[in-house]
């Protein structure tokens, strides 16, 4: 693991008015499951974070929310950025992260693994960033639920081969349950808990 | 109608003159929305996992703030989360942009945000209210800040914290029906006229803050976001946009909202909530939109009402001035209006 | 300084002495002048005389720069005082319905004839300290516009206007209020249980302001729910006259500044009484809203069994709430835990050792017992 500050990518030029407008994009996002919104994080990010996974890190992680990075994320440039940044504690064990970064998605461990808070309390969840290959041009899925008026379709690429059957185990735990946010380049979508998903075919 | 009385009541009141400052940048003294970015952080976490789980209340840490709890703090905290410098305010109490409270909230934020601030529904991006939902329909990507003194709605029933929480853990409803019910039995109707349970996306109870019912279909199916903070309490809860919210009713008793007799003196609605104002010491009544955007808007487009002369000019007074201007031109089509008229 | 309790006499003369040193402070920096006190820290001053049942701001000041800004203790001061005092008459009622009102607000109402009037309020002040208050002392004060008409000295109550309707329960004057005499005195006699509904303002009028607001604050979060709004809270001078028995006739005393305030709560009716409006109500010396507000709420809700809404909560508890809200006698019994109480202490050190020596040996006989089977 390198430290070395050359690694070191800034964060947000204004990381007050940044934070306030990448919050503005995942609240929209997460209001309307399957929305896609951009974010604004041009001044670089380290790899293999993207733009739009970096920029939720930095606006919704810091020393109070544990953070878990699969095997793809957990680089030195990734840890010194959510150090210097963030100030989240990195842990090995998954079930106790409040956050975690995945960069290689179809290689992840189920959802279940992660925390889905508890009945008395299901606020106490894991939101889960996976970063996808894109965020169209994948199998059609079509969504229902809480923040879709009618139907949405969406047709995410690159989540492992069973997500969807996961995603339905999820969706049966509520109130419990983990909430994802999708993200590709500067763009994501968010992926409630409440959300119904159906496959075509 | 005593328009001296209402001449007074305007002199020293309540409608403090308006405020036409509009400072570009915020209050240098301190961070931008007030509160410091931990803080925002640990409540925009929260509202994400509010909208993730709709009406169920997250606990949050909420701070003390310049101004009391009770008077909109939950609010408050939830605007300087979401709030930024391309945003337009719109801050209402009982409906209504000038009252008192309204007044000193949006003062607040033009001086820790510098954001421009405005009165007119269909301009904002972000409405804080206390005890009311404007009349005018909301849009996607509006966000609506609920001001909540009391977020639990089985308070009245169960009041302690540790046994409402269970009944919400295993959705254990059935004594709210069973108080509803009671109140049938004895009066042949629910009693309830504000704070009025809603169920939420067929799971949470939630209180729709205390708004009066007559507001609680506007919930439902509303396309805006719809975040509730209660600062004192220490809670957050969303209601996402298309959202089922649904009051709890009986088959037999079904949910009725108000209707009132009258219709708005000054721009005769008799379809939007009204407030009873006291005219004369002899207690003489008239009725007026409590939505004054909602009642300039119609006067706006030549709806007018029953009362006449210095009573009208009166009541109009008492809807407020605006920060934009708007008010004054208004208030010269309304005088021209009036010549015309004689 | 620790000072064994017998033989204290010079010990406490020193305490007392080194008290007054406390209250002086640093002598480089000027000496509180009575008046000061009255004048710019009229809340306090009004805090006490309320608490401390005696309308005196010069008095309430000093005993607040005695108390060194304690006013439990300050108005304990007042208190003492007051017991002194001889007893020339009893006014008559107080009108508030003539008050020269400075304050006047509803929340029932968007407004009202007379108007809405905020007077000196700290309501809708951002609560962000004033450094400039600091810096400068001699800043010029901000100046009050003239208003363009003077206040209604008949300023109508909100509470007339639902009864006009016949939506708010009336209220007979008691029948003592033709002879005042009659009026039960809490300083003169205890109370007695069930108190009268007069007798129970009087002990909330005086009762501590913060076990009020506690109370008040719990009925709203649900320990005997009220469902109040604050119809009317007025606030500015009523004058005080009594009529002597030599003269028979009434003549002015002066004028005080009381708080009053009136909360409509709704009632949903019960066997005997149709659902209605009904009331709280507040009276306080001076300017305390917020203990005004409390007390409207702690009223309404000690009537609870008038209306058939008992649920057990603390604030409808009128032994509760009346044997306990004095500040004078609160203070004294919870801090006469400071006295030497060796005496009973020691028959208690004597009583555990005795009982844990039984305990002890009883677990040595279960034990070989047990072992022995």
């Amino acid at each position: 693991m390198t430290d070395n500050p050359n690694d070191l990518k800034p964060g947000f030029a204004d990381p007050i008015a940044g934070s306030q407008d990448a919050f503005r994009g995942l609240l929209a996002a997460m209001s309307y499951p399957g929305s896609i919104h951009r974010v604004h994080l041009p001044e670089g990010h380290p790899a293999p974070l993207s733009a739009a996974t970096a920029a939720v890190l930095l606006t919704l992680t810091d020393g109070e929310t544990p953070l878990w990075l699969d095997e793809q994320a957990d680089q030195g440039a990734v840890r010194a950025y959510v150090a210097f940044h963030s100030g989240a504690p990195v842990v090995d064990d998954l079930a106790t992260a409040r956050f975690a970064a995945i960069a290689a998605p179809r290689t992840m461990p189920a959802l279940d693994r992660f925390a889905p808070g508890d009945p008395a309390y299901p606020d106490r969840s894991a939101t889960l960033i996976l970063q996808i290959e894109d965020l169209e041009g994948g199998e059609t899925v079509t969504l229902t639920g809480p923040g879709i008026e009618t139907t949405r379709t969406v047709a995410p690429k690159g989540l492992p081969a069973d997500f969807w059957a996961q995603w339905d185990r999820n969706r049966m735990l509520f109130p419990c349950g983990v909430d994802v946010i999708l993200t590709t380049g500067d763009s994501l979508m968010a992926l409630p808990r409440t959300v119904h998903a159906e496959q075509e075919g | 109608m005593n328009a001296e009385t209402q001449n007074s009541a305007r002199d020293h009141t309540n409608n403090p003159a308006p405020d036409h400052t509009n400072d570009p940048a915020h209050d240098p003294g301190y961070n931008f929305a007030y509160l410091d970015e931990q803080t925002k952080r640990m409540i925009r976490r929260g509202l994400l996992k509010a909208l993730a789980i709709p009406g169920y209340q997250v606990p949050f840490g909420s701070r003390e703030m310049p101004l009391p709890y009770g008077w909109g703090t939950g609010g408050i905290q939830v605007t300087a989360s979401v709030i930024g410098a391309d945003d337009t305010l719109k801050v209402i109490d009982q409906g209504a942009d000038d009252t008192t409270n309204a007044v000193s909230i949006r003062k607040f934020f033009r001086r820790v945000t510098g954001v421009k601030t405005t009165e007119k529904t269909a301009e904002a991006t972000v409405i804080q209210t206390r005890h009311r939902i404007p009349e005018a329909p909301l849009r996607e990507g509006q966000i609506l800040v609920y001001q909540v003194p009391i977020p639990e709605p089985l308070r009245w029933l169960e009041r302690r914290e540790s046994e409402s929480r269970k009944m919400h853990a295993y959705a254990e409803y059935g004594a709210m029906h069973v108080q509803l019910y009671e109140s049938i039995a004895r009066f042949g109707r629910i009693t309830t006229t504000y704070d009025y349970p809603v169920k939420v996306a067929d799971r949470y109870l939630m209180s729709p803050s205390p708004t009066p019912k007559f507001d609680n279909p506007k919930m439902h199916m509303n396309p805006a976001i719809q975040l509730f903070g209660a600062g004192r309490e220490k809670r957050l809860y969303a209601v996402p946009p298309y959202t089922r919210v649904e009051s709890l009713a009986f088959e037999d008793h079904p949910f009725e909202v108000q209707e009132w007799d009258d219709a708005c003196a000054l721009c005769g609605d008799d379809k939007s909530f009204l407030d009873e104002v006291v005219v004369d010491d002899a207690g003489t009544r008239m009725f007026m939109c409590s939505d004054s955007d909602h009642c300039r808007d119609r006067r706006a487009a030549g709806h007018r009402g029953g009362a006449e002369g210095a009573a009208a000019e009166a009541l109009a007074a008492m809807t407020g001035g605006t920060d934009d201007g708007s008010n004054k031109d208004r208030a010269e089509d309304w005088a021209k209006d009036r010549e015309a008229a004689q | 300084m620790y000072v064994a309790v017998k033989g204290g006499e010079a010990a406490i003369d020193n305490a007392h002495a080194y008290l007054d040193e406390t209250r002086r402070g640093d002598r480089s920096v000027p000496e509180l002048a009575i008046a000061q006190i009255r004048e710019q820290m009229s809340h306090a001053v009004d805090r006490v005389m309320a608490e401390g049942s005696l309308y005196d701001p010069d008095l309430a000041a000093l005993a607040i720069k005695q108390a060194q800004g304690d006013l439990v203790e300050a108005i304990f001061l007042l208190r003492a005082y007051r017991t002194t005092l001889p007893r020339f008459g009893y006014t008559k009622p107080i009108k508030t319905n003539e008050m020269a009102v400075r304050r006047r607000v509803s929340a029932t109402f968007k407004d009202i004839p007379g108007g809405q009037v905020l007077g000196p309020t700290f309501d809708y002040t951002h609560r962000l300290l004033d450094f400039a208050l600091a810096a400068d002392p001699s800043r010029p004060v901000k100046a009050v516009p003239e208003t363009a008409e003077p206040l209604r000295p008949d300023m109508p109550r909100v509470t007339e206007f639902l009864n006009q309707e016949g939506l708010i329960e009336t209220e007979d004057a008691p029948a003592q209020e033709d002879d005042p005499a009659k009026t039960a005195d809490l300083t003169r006699e205890p109370i007695d249980f069930p108190a009268d509904r007069a007798t129970r303002l009087q002990n909330l009028a005086r009762g501590d302001e913060g076990f009020l607001l506690a109370l008040g604050y719990s009925t709203q979060r649900g320990y005997g729910r009220t469902h109040p709004f604050a119809g009317e809270i007025r606030m500015g001078e009523v004058t005080v006259s009594i009529t002597p028995d030599e003269l028979g006739f009434e003549i002015d005393l002066g004028d005080i500044t009381v708080t009053e305030c009136e909360m409509v709560n709704q009632f949903q009716g019960s066997k005997t009484k149709p659902p209605q409006f009904t009331r709280g109500y507040g009276l306080v010396f001076g300017k305390t809203e917020r203990k005004a507000m409390a007390m409207a709420l702690v009223d309404r809700s000690l009537r609870a069994a008038e209306f058939d809404e008992q649920s057990g909560a603390p604030a409808q508890d009128e032994e509760f709430v009346l044997m306990h809200s004095d500040n004078v006698e609160a203070s004294g019994f919870v801090q006469h835990l400071k006295l030497p109480h060796y005496v009973d202490f020691q028959s208690e050190l004597e009583l555990i050792r005795r009982l844990r020596k039984e305990a002890d040996e009883q677990q040595r006989r279960d034990a070989v017992k047990e072992a022995a089977e």
